[in-house]
Order: C-alpha cells, then sequence, then structure tokens
C-alpha cells in the first residue's frame, strides 16, 4: 500500500523536491487538460441532443427560414467587402511577386487560385464567426440567463429544437453559398486592381485566372466551408445556452463563441486541406 | 403501453379524485456543487388544492419548484406528476408531462423579442396546431382578458410594468389549460396593491379551474391567501407542514421568527 505522507515528516527527506516546487503548476496543468476534456465531453452531449431533436419531428421550418435570412443575407455586405478587400490585397501583392519573377502573366490564375481554394472560404469563415459567433451566443446567453430557455422548456418546447438546431443548419447551408459570394467579390476586385493598373478585360482575366481549373478546385473548398458552418454554429450554441451569471456572463459567451468558434475554425482547416489534397489530388 | 397515452389520460382521473396526489415529491436530495440546497423533502400536493412553499432566500423553494417541472434533475429520490415518474425521461417525452403545467417565473421570463399577444401565443402555435390562426388569436384575447391585460396585445415586455409582465407570464402558464399551476413569487417585486390583484387573480383561477397549485413565496400574506396548506422549509428540510394558523401555534423557533410579523 502507498503512503502518501512518505517523504513528508519532518526530517525524512524528499525524494524528488523539484515535484513539490512543480505541484502548483502540475495541477493547474491537470485542471485545465480535466476542463478541456470536459468542456469536450458536453460539447458532444450537445451535439447528440441538437442532432436528435432536428431529425425527429416536429419540425421548425418556419424558424429554420428565419435563420437562413438572419444568418445569410445579413452577412453578405460583410463577406462580400471582406472578400472584395482581400481580391484586391492579393492582386497587388501578387503583382508585385510575379513581376519580379517574370511570371506577370500568371497574376490572373494566381488570384483566382488563392481566392478560391483557400482565401475565400477561410475568411469567410472567420468574418462569420466573429459575425455570427458573437450573435448567436450573445443572444442565447442573454435568452438563458434571463429564464427565457427555461420559459420554453416549460412550455413543453424543446429548446435544441426550436434554438440550436435551425442556427446549425442555418450556419451549414449558408456559409458555401457566402464563400461564394465572397470569391466572387474578390475575383472582381482582384480584377479592378489589376485594370488600375494595367488595362485587361474581365473575360480575359477570368479566361486566363480559370485555365486549367477543375470543379476539384472549386467545390472540396466551397463546401468545406459546410464543416466550418457547423463548428462555429454548434459552438456558438453550446456557449450560448450553458451560460451562467447575468451581463458578464453574456459578456463570456460572446467572447468565448468567437475566439473558440475561430480557433476551432483554422484546426479544422488543416485537418480539410490535408484531406482535401489526398482525396482530389 | 404507450406513455403519452397515459399522460394524456391521467389528469382526468385527476380531477375525478381531489385526494388521488398530482404532484408527488419523495425524498428530494440536491446539491449545486458542496452546497447541499434540499436534504430529503417529501411532499404530496392534490388535485384542487394549493400548497405554498415557504422559507429564507436561499433556502431552496425555487429549486423546489425548477425540480418539479424538471427544469433541475434531483440527485436522489423521484418527482412524480399524476403518478408518472418523470426523472428518467427525454426532453420530448417530458414536454408530454409539461403540457399539463403551468409554471410562472420569478421575472415572468416573457420572450423579449416577441409582442404580449405572440407570447402568449407561444405554447398555442406549438401545441395547439390544429387551431386556426383566427381561433388562436381570440382564445389569447380571453386568457389576457382573464388576467387584465387585454388592452396590452401589441406592446413589448420592455414596455409593460413588472406586475403587468406577471399578468402576461400567468395568461402564457394558463394557455394550454393546465392542470398543476406552480408559481415562483408572484407577488415579488409588487406593490402591496399589485401584489393583492395577482393574489385575487390566482384565488379566481383555483376556484374556476380546479388546479393543484404551488405558490413558492416569502410573502406571508400572499401565502395566507391563496394557500390550503403551507410548508416552510429551513436549512433544506421541511420545518413544518400544515394550514396557516397550525404554523402559527408552532413552538419551533425557527418558526416563530418567520411567523412573527404576520
Amino acid at each position: 500500500m502507498i503512503d502518501e505522507n512518505a517523504g513528508t515528516a519532518a526530517g525524512t527527506p524528499t525524494p524528488w523536491p523539484g515535484l513539490i516546487l512543480m505541484s502548483p503548476a502540475v495541477t493547474s496543468c491537470k485542471n485545465l487538460i480535466v476542463g478541456f476534456l470536459e468542456w469536450f465531453g458536453e460539447l458532444g452531449m450537445f451535439f447528440w441532443q441538437v442532432l436528435r431533436a432536428a431529425v425527429t419531428p416536429p419540425f421548425e421550418f418556419r424558424e429554420v427560414y428565419r435563420q437562413l435570412d438572419e444568418i445569410g443575407s445579413k452577412s453578405l455586405p460583410v463577406v462580400a467587402l471582406a472578400g472584395g478587400a482581400i481580391g484586391v490585397i492579393l492582386s497587388l501583392e501578387a503583382r508585385q511577386s510575379l513581376t519580379r519573377f517574370g511570371a506577370k502573366s500568371m497574376l490572373p490564375a494566381a488570384v483566382v487560385f488563392a481566392i478560391m481554394d483557400e482565401t475565400g472560404p477561410i475568411i469567410t469563415a472567420l468574418v462569420a464567426s466573429g459575425r455570427l459567433g458573437a450573435g448567436i451566443g450573445a443572444e442565447l446567453a442573454s435568452m438563458k440567463v434571463t429564464e427565457q430557455i427555461d420559459a420554453i422548456e416549460a412550455s413543453a418546447v424543446n429548446p435544441y429544437r426550436l434554438l440550436a438546431a435551425p442556427r446549425i443548419l442555418a450556419c451549414i447551408l449558408m456559409l458555401p453559398l457566402l464563400t461564394l459570394a465572397a470569391d466572387f467579390s474578390g475575383l472582381v476586385m482582384g480584377w479592378v486592381t489589376q485594370t488600375m493598373a494595367e488595362p485587361v478585360s474581365f473575360y480575359r482575366f477570368i479566361h486566363l485566372g480559370f485555365k486549367g481549373a477543375t470543379f476539384h478546385d472549386l467545390l472540396p473548398p466551397t463546401f468545406k466551408t459546410a464543416i466550418f458552418g457547423l463548428i462555429i454554429g454548434l459552438i456558438a450554441c453550446f456557449q450560448g445556452m450553458r451560460t451562467q451569471g447575468g451581463a458578464e456572463g453574456v459578456g463570456r459567451a460572446a467572447t468565448s463563441s468567437v475566439v473558440l468558434s475561430s480557433l476551432f475554425v483554422i484546426v479544422a482547416d488543416v485537418v480539410l486541406v490535408k484531406a482535401i489534397l489526398i482525396l482530389f489530388p | 403501453m404507450d406513455t403519452t397515452y397515459q399522460i394524456a389520460t391521467q389528469p382526468e382521473d385527476a380531477k375525478q379524485d381531489d385526494s388521488a396526489p398530482v404532484v408527488g415529491l419523495k425524498d428530494l436530495h440536491k446539491s449545486f456543487g458542496t452546497q447541499q440546497v434540499l436534504k430529503g423533502i417529501s411532499l404530496t400536493v392534490g388535485g384542487g388544492e394549493t400548497l405554498a412553499v415557504l422559507g429564507r432566500s436561499g433556502s431552496g423553494k425555487s429549486v423546489l419548484l425548477k425540480l418539479v417541472i424538471g427544469l433541475e434533475k434531483p440527485d436522489a429520490g423521484s418527482v412524480s406528476i399524476h403518478g408518472q415518474d418523470i426523472a428518467g425521461l427525454d426532453l420530448d417525452r417530458i414536454g408530454e408531462v409539461r403540457k399539463t403545467m403551468g409554471f410562472l417565473f420569478q421575472h415572468a421570463a416573457l420572450y423579449d423579442s416577441l409582442t404580449v399577444e405572440q407570447n402568449v401565443a407561444f405554447p398555442l402555435q406549438h401545441h395547439k396546431k390544429e387551431m386556426s390562426k383566427s381561433e388562436r388569436s381570440a382564445r389569447v384575447k380571453e386568457l389576457l382578458a382573464e388576467v387584465g391585460m387585454d388592452g396590452h396585445l401589441d406592446k413589448m415586455p420592455s414596455d409593460i410594468s413588472g406586475g403587468m409582465q406577471k399578468r402576461v407570464g400567468l395568461a402564457r402558464a394558463l394557455a394550454l389549460e393546465p392542470d398543476i399551476l406552480l408559481l415562483d413569487e408572484p407577488t415579488a417585486g409588487l406593490d402591496p396593491i399589485s401584489a393583492a390583484e395577482i393574489d385575487d387573480l390566482v384565488l379566481k383561477l383555483q376556484k374556476e379551474r380546479h388546479m393543484a397549485s404551488i405558490v413558492v413565496t416569502h410573502d406571508l400574506h400572499s401565502a395566507k391567501t391563496v394557500a390550503d396548506r403551507l410548508v416552510l422549509l429551513y436549512q433544506g428540510e421541511i420545518a413544518i407542514e400544515g394550514t396557516f394558523e397550525e404554523l402559527r401555534h408552532s413552538d419551533i423557533e425557527f418558526v416563530k421568527e418567520f411567523l412573527k410579523d404576520s
């Protein structure tokens, strides 16, 4: 049997004094890991509840429609603006680099591929995680701390079905469409930037840009944003619906929704990029 | 046998026999972290009976009410509604039980993005799908008239006073014609006139609808007015149970202290 007090009695040398010095750090590290695992476990259970509620009747079609509008059309201007800005930046940067290597004619292709393959999807997801993460997180957190979610449950309505499932579904459906909008806006602004330096028709820009491009270059990177949508919607709903502690809790939920969803979008992107490269070489 | 069918038919049975317990709590324990809030509470409430739960702030009164409707789960013990233990039920099955219950929250908990009318229509929209829009609208107006709020249909919850919000909350709680009414501090934060109006309203509803009610309060006057039986919680346990007069003549020091202003 292990004596827990061994080595701690007066006069007895400690077998590993460093362990005592490290113990606060070890304890906080242990708490961090346990806290993270607990959070993941609760997220998994939350996802299961939402999934079950989403696939069993009654279906909340009206709420899904409302969320498609809220999440989709209301995010469009900000996503298009971000996509356009990225198009300008890519065109300016690529022009300078490609001119240096004598490959200026590759500019349209560089802009098109950079936007479609990675920049469009990830910028859309990050902008969406900022707007939707904060919006959904704060809205649901505010409902939680004012007992409105309890009131929904008390009215015999499943809050996972009414609140979480429509928001997550709308995020999944809308992210690919928003990505296409950001891609288009980026291409147009990339062409505008190119034309201001060296006039070229939009048709020729697109023709040169998409020369050699296949559906594999467009579809997998666009549809991977559906997974980003799942991550954003799920984390924002989860953080919102588990909030505690008044106005401060609402603020914490909004912040953590944005930070965690952005972080997990980037981590998921690493995995998805590798998977796409393997599956669509 | 289908549980949904069982639950749907039981309220009718309960209405026929007032002595049958509609709500039964058995040896309920509930803790939050290291704080033990309830330590073995056992209670029953019969059809048409009103039970007032009294106690100091933080004595677990609201938790008790949330356990009855299944918003909290007990650590040990059981909660039965119309004889059905609700502890192990999932959200959809417990939803069937909740259709027989109305809950008035302490701060009314109205949906702040919906108007007064939409708030009261919410349970009807979700559970009375056979109702036409005009029928639903008429029913909402009827419910709001019952609580004296029929002139405020288009107002937002933020535009009405706390007392009015409670009235709307009460109308929403009554929308599905429940057999059990749970009221969490119905008169808290209200002026004496509004509080008396809410008490009168609760009494009127009990007479007309013959519901089993649990009223959580620390308003002694309200408890005396609306309740048939009272329970006083002390340190997570029932200190005393009985009529108001029985409580008033108790020799228990805490009970005497609690009721000294009555």
